[in-house]
């Protein structure tokens, strides 16, 4: 009891102004700031996927399996955040078994199933099918039998079954763009239609969140790209590097812009939140917003890349340059989805105060889950790269 | 058909097979008989044994006391509030003892000084107060105002 007394003496220490008493304890934490930033990073890595696929930018080759790879080892943890962060979470099922049709969160779980189930393990499968069949015959022991499992038993790699592997993995990204766009955008409109915030009330809020979900997860590849290059000690395409960079920046300038429009038709409205508004992002969150997230994350890529349109330094130059912007990008988005989950909630909803947040390192909302969710995905993408290499794809 | 469609096809029908039935022996019996919740929980929530037997039953037997306390401050509380749930004592009162609680720590828990309380609830400091004594010994519980010091 003592304890609580003294967090709750701590935090009232914090309160500035007037607040509602069930708005001293944010009720989202870092654990739902992470739910949209891995899902997000899911959602980018496959439209880069299938800019290759779809578009025909065949300059993506390189990147194409490994943006599929990243999107499935992220996606398989994109809901991990949100279940640590349920008070039951051996209940998390019923989410998929007594679905409520008015319950946005509940339609969520369909959207992610669809998306797992039929967009992202469909298309790699059908990408690496002929690729496991040989490689089961190639290999020996538990790997060999772990190909015939994956390859479900269709083992048939003549041309014409290869074509329809082509044909059928191309219908399935052309049904996975509506589908990563419905994933992101979904949300984004969890958190847009949540009428009674005014910092998170948009109908630009699903738009936004797509964009910029967009932009965290071409930086994704783009970083995984260099670290996977370097850790195999290949030379990397710079062509390819070049253009997912290109990518990057025109992608992040039409984020900036669409986040740039919201605020200032936030800033020409001027409702009768505006004021409080106005005191967080120059307040509490001015850290986040303005240097993390717009500063480094948006507007020191945005220059850096962009010089990179009209002048063309040395190979190395390019790389560190990519590097460093893809980790500034990674970064800001971070910070976006801070300042959108944690920001929503510390003004009152009096208009009149703020509250504060604070990390706790251990606990189920603490940071110690968060980095193991960070975390991860990249072991899961490790063990996927060791599963389907792309450099030991059968080239045609 | 493509043999890749042969297997998918099925497979994806077996995968939405196991998933009604996962669905049908996961979901509660009653679930949806009268809206998204489970309608048995109403039930047998209203099977539980009774606890609390309310002032009325008390009154049966121990008038005296319940006309005490209706004459003095303690009026508007139930029997049961200091005496915890009487319903096993209504029903076997030989057998089932209530609570008689005498501690100081006790009458603080409404009584100790706290400026988010009501002015007009008596409020002391219990470290001050008399602080060797039992709140009892000067105060009768039933008649608190009746010191007997």
């Amino acid at each position: 009891m003592e304890q609580h007394y003294q967090y709750l003496y701590d935090m009232l220490s914090q309160v500035q102004g007037y607040i509602f008493p069930n708005e001293l304890d944010l009720q989202w934490g870092l654990l739902i700031v992470l739910y949209p930033y891995i899902t997000g990073l899911v959602a980018g890595a496959f439209i880069l996927a299938s800019l290759e696929r779809v578009f025909n930018v065949k300059v993506l080759k390189p990147t194409y399996q490994l943006a599929l790879l990243t999107a499935l080892a992220f996606l398989l943890v994109a809901t991990m955040p949100l279940v640590t962060h349920l008070g039951h979470p051996w209940r998390a099922y019923e989410i998929l078994s007594t679905p409520h049709s008015t319950s946005a969160m509940a339609i969520f779980g369909f959207v992610y199933l669809w998306y797992l189930m039929v967009v992202l393990l469909l298309e790699i499968w059908f990408d690496y099918r002929r690729d496991m069949v040989i490689w089961s015959k190639q290999e020996k022991g538990f790997k060999a039998k772990l190909y015939k499992i994956l390859s479900l038993g269709v083992t048939d790699i003549s041309p014409k079954t290869v074509r329809w592997d082509e044909k059928i993995g191309y219908f399935i990204t052309v049904v996975g763009i509506p589908s990563a766009f419905l994933l992101h955008g979904y949300v984004g409109f969890i958190f847009g239609s949540v009428k009674a915030n005014p910092w998170w009330s948009t109908v630009m809020m699903p738009v936004i969140f797509l964009f910029s979900a967009m932009v965290s997860g071409i930086a994704l590849v783009l970083f995984i790209y260099m670290a996977v290059s370097y850790l195999r000690k290949q030379k990397i395409d710079m062509k390819a590097l070049d253009t997912v960079a290109k990518y990057l920046f025109y992608i992040l300038i039409i984020d900036f812009t669409l986040e740039s429009l919201d605020q200032i038709h936030r800033i020409y409205e001027a409702e009768e939140s505006f004021e409080i508004l106005s005191l967080l992002v120059h307040g509490p969150l001015f850290l986040t917003f303005f240097i993390f997230q717009i500063l480094l994350g948006t507007l020191v890529p945005l220059a850096a890349l962009g010089t990179l349109q009209f002048y063309k330094p040395k190979e190395f130059t390019r790389r560190v340059i990519y590097l460093v912007s893809s980790l500034l990008v990674l970064f800001g988005i971070f910070f976006m989805r801070w300042n959108v989950v944690i920001g929503g909630q510390l003004f009152s909803k009096s208009f009149y105060g703020f509250t504060d947040y604070k990390i706790r390192i251990a606990g189920s909302e603490g940071l110690l889950w968060s980095m193991v969710w960070i975390i991860l995905p990249f072991m899961i993408l490790a063990f996927l790269l060791w599963l389907l290499p792309p450099w030991k794809k059968v080239q045609e | 058909m493509p043999p890749q469609l042969k297997t998918l096809i099925p497979l994806f029908a077996i995968f939405i097979v196991l998933f009604l039935v996962g669905r049908h022996l996961v979901v509660p019996e009653s679930f949806g008989e009268a809206g998204h919740y489970r309608f048995n929980s109403i039930v047998e929530n209203a099977e539980k044994p009774l606890q609390y037997a309310d002032k009325d039953a008390c009154n049966e037997c121990h008038e005296d006391y319940v006309m005490e306390m209706e004459s003095d401050m303690h009026a508007g509380l139930s029997c049961e509030t200091c005496h915890g749930p009487g319903f096993a004592h209504y029903e076997e009162p030989d057998s089932s003892r209530l609570l008689v609680p005498d501690q100081r720590e006790f009458c603080g828990l409404c009584h100790q000084r706290n400026f988010n309380r009501e002015k007009k609830l008596a409020q002391i400091d219990l470290k001050e107060h008399y602080p060797e004594k039992k709140c009892i010994e000067c105060h009768n519980p039933h008649l608190p105002w009746d010191i007997t010091e």
